[in-house]
């Protein structure tokens, strides 16, 4: 019975939700309900904010009034830094839904004889708590206690007292700890605090700053272990959870063009699956931005929205350029259905990046995201974080439904076969645009490595930009192998005047067949005449012999009868 | 520390007849009657007899009572004494158990060389 009880307990162990972005997520619901949450971390990593983000957003979404005990920083400086953030703490604190109280403590005014404890402070902040019901109670930073107080030993006992005292009147609290040599925080507040410890961290690396989040701790409940990037903006802190990995987004079997009929045709027929992830990736000058154009004017050409980031070119030059091959963005984003956004990728970190990608789609809704190239991302990360933030930019928008489109520069040396941000494993479909240099000329050849869920090509095309635009041609698979360019020009040339030879040869044996055969003919009809005339001839001596014959017996009969007139009768009758 | 010494010269010449003039506003802040509490105000009030004859006033305030007074002086820690005037504002927190250092503390009395 106690064991199920205990289980009970842990099961619904109640969350306060944070109302930051992300950060919900993380922990399963929030910071632990009624109890002391810690918050360490170095100067500058974004702790006041995040309390602050606590209270009010507490106070404004979720009807839970809070308390600000600030030791650092005065009620005015507070009010400037909250309004940076849009929120208007002379309002909240008006409507009772936030309070303020500053503690300061200045040791040069202050002596100490005898013995003493903090009722004080308890007072003002039991005073604060019931004035206005708050719910969420933030301590900002109660470690400037040691720096006011001299006996240690009071100060230790008197904060853990305050933070049993605090989870007895069942206020959830966050406190904040500067961040120690070699402890969470400088005074060791993560002994007292023992459900739920949060370090922020800032990383500086190649001067391009990460601000990072991790949970240490979090007593009874699941959390997320891993180091979340987070960022503060206009709009207070957003947790970029690593990924929402559960897989399980709706996949569509509906399928888009990539604007490129023979690259449509070479897809099964009928080019992406709308919400999947494409990688284009080439050598340098292979046409990569082509095909996205292309893309993307397809995608606007069907009514729907496409957002296109640029980190290499300007819009103004992409749109410049793409009219080259007779592509028209200007009206597209005259039409409000093409939106370019040109940023360096240098000008902030990657999750910066991240979030401006959340924020504009969001604002957007596109059903189509350029990013190109994403190459350029590692200049200001390494591998893996511009792995890990592509991951959750694809998982993201494939939550959306959204297509997304990559192209990623490839450095010959590699061979052109793994993509430097390693993505390849985690797009639906892999185009690779190679150079095929041959007789001193380069030319694009481009095939599909990977296309799930559907019959592709597996022959290496021929892709040619033109004035009018791309076109595939099908490469020259010859007895001498590939050949692409002049050398599948020349050779189709060769094919063809080939063909012409050859119909040129077959008439030629005709005429002379027919000759022969007129000759022929022309023989056996003189052969007849000779016959005829020969059998004219033997029937003409024929019939001679005959009338002969017949005359001389009439002769014969006539003499018979009178022998005398013979002679006479003879003549008469020829 | 330079604050300090110039306090301590101040003092041989001109405090004294100043401390004379002036009257002592002192605030007592207390959270019940707890011993701590209750011995501070028995120091105090001895202390300032002895010291202070006459020229005093002594204010206690409970917490338990008016909490929303503790801001205002900025209590943190009771019991803590309150010197408004004269000025400087001087604080003393604990149970005022050690004498010669609530004397210090309050500009009472010159330190002893």
């Amino acid at each position: 019975m106690p064991r199920s009880d205990k289980k009970n307990s842990t099961q619904v162990l109640a969350k306060k939700p944070t109302g930051i972005n992300g950060f919900d997520e993380i922990t399963g619901g929030g910071l632990p309900a009624g109890r002391p949450s810690l918050i360490c971390g170095e100067a500058g990593a974004g702790k006041t904010m995040f309390s602050i983000e606590f209270i009010i957003r507490g106070a404004l979404q979720y009807n839970e009034p809070g308390v600000i005990l600030a030791f650092e920083e005065k009620a005015a400086d507070l009010e400037t830094n909250i309004a940076s953030l849009g929120f208007d703490l002379k309002k909240l604190q008006k409507d009772k839904l936030v309070w303020i109280d500053h503690i300061h403590i200045d040791r040069s005014e202050i002596e100490e004889t005898g013995e003493y404890d903090l009722d004080g402070l308890f007072i003002r902040l039991g005073h604060a708590i019931d004035s206005i019901g708050a719910k969420r109670v933030m301590l900002d930073t109660i470690e400037n206690l040691f720096g006011g107080l001299s006996n240690e030993g009071i100060l230790r006992a008197e904060i853990r007292r305050l933070f049993t005292w605090l989870k007895d009147k069942g206020v959830t609290t966050i406190i904040t700890g500067e961040k120690g040599l070699n402890t969470l925080t400088r005074q060791g507040l993560e002994e007292y605090v023992s459900d739920c410890v949060l370090l922020l961290e800032h990383r500086v690396v190649n001067q391009i700053s990460t601000r990072l989040l991790r949970v240490v701790k979090y007593r009874g409940s699941v959390h997320g272990t891993n180091e979340y990037p987070f960022l503060i903006d206009e709009e207070g802190i957003s947790v970029l959870p690593v990924t929402s990995l559960k897989l399980d987004h709706e996949v569509s079997s509906l399928r888009v063009s990539s604007g490129i009929p023979t690259l449509d045709e070479m897809l099964g027929g009928h080019g992406f699956f709308r919400g999947s992830s494409i990688l284009i990736s080439g050598t340098a000058g292979t046409g990569k931005t082509s095909i996205a154009a292309y893309f993307a004017d397809a995608s606007c050409k069907r009514k729907e929205r496409c957002l296109y980031f640029a980190f290499e070119e300007s819009p103004r030059q992409i749109v410049r350029n793409m009219a080259s091959i007779g592509i028209d963005l200007q009206k597209h984003k005259e039409d409000g259905l093409l939106q370019i956004h040109g940023a360096r990728p240098t000008l902030q970190g990657l999750e910066m990046h991240l979030l401006m990608i959340h924020k504009l789609v969001r604002t957007f809704k596109p059903r189509a995201v350029i990013l190109d190239p994403i190459t350029n991302l590692i200049t200001i990360g390494s591998m893996s974080e511009v792995k890990s933030m592509l991951i959750r930019l694809i998982d993201f928008l494939q939550v959306e439904g959204i297509t997304v489109l990559f192209t990623a520069l490839v450095y010959e040396k590699d061979n052109a076969v793994q993509t430097d941000e390693g993505v390849s494993s985690l797009v639906d479909a892999w185009i690779l645009v190679r150079d095929l240099e041959a007789n001193g000329e380069r030319n694009r050849g481009i095939y599909i490595m990977k296309s799930r869920g559907m019959a592709h090509s597996n022959r290496v095309r021929e892709f040619v930009i033109q004035d009018t635009g791309l076109e595939l041609v099908d490469v020259y698979l010859g007895p001498k192998g590939i050949l692409v360019g002049s050398a599948r020009e020349a050779e189709q040339l060769n094919e063809l005047t080939g063909v012409e030879l050859r119909a040129d040869a077959l008439t030629r044996k005709d005429r002379e067949l027919e000759r022969k055969r007129t000759v022929l003919e022309a023989k056996i009809a003189s052969l007849r005449d000779e016959f005829e005339s020969m059998q004219d001839e033997l029937n003409r001596t024929f019939r001679e012999e005959e009338l002969t014959k017949q005359i001389k017996e009439k002769n014969r009969q006539k003499g018979g009868k009178n022998t005398k007139q013979g002679n006479s009768g003879n003549g008469k009758s020829k | 520390m330079a604050k300090a010494s110039k306090a301590k010269t101040s003092k041989v010449n001109k405090a004294a007849p100043k401390a004379e003039k002036e009257r002592w506003q002192l605030k007592l802040y207390v959270a019940g009657n707890t011993p701590k509490s209750v011995a501070a105000i028995a120091n105090l009030k001895r202390y300032c007899e002895q010291h202070l004859d006459g020229r005093y006033e002594i204010e206690i305030i409970d917490l338990l009572v008016n909490p929303q007074l503790a801001a205002g002086d900025q209590i943190l820690a009771i019991p803590t004494l309150v010197r408004k005037v004269p000025v400087p504002i001087r604080k003393i927190i604990g149970d005022l158990s050690n004498e010669e250092k609530v004397l210090v503390g309050l500009d009472i009395k010159p330190v002893k060389k």
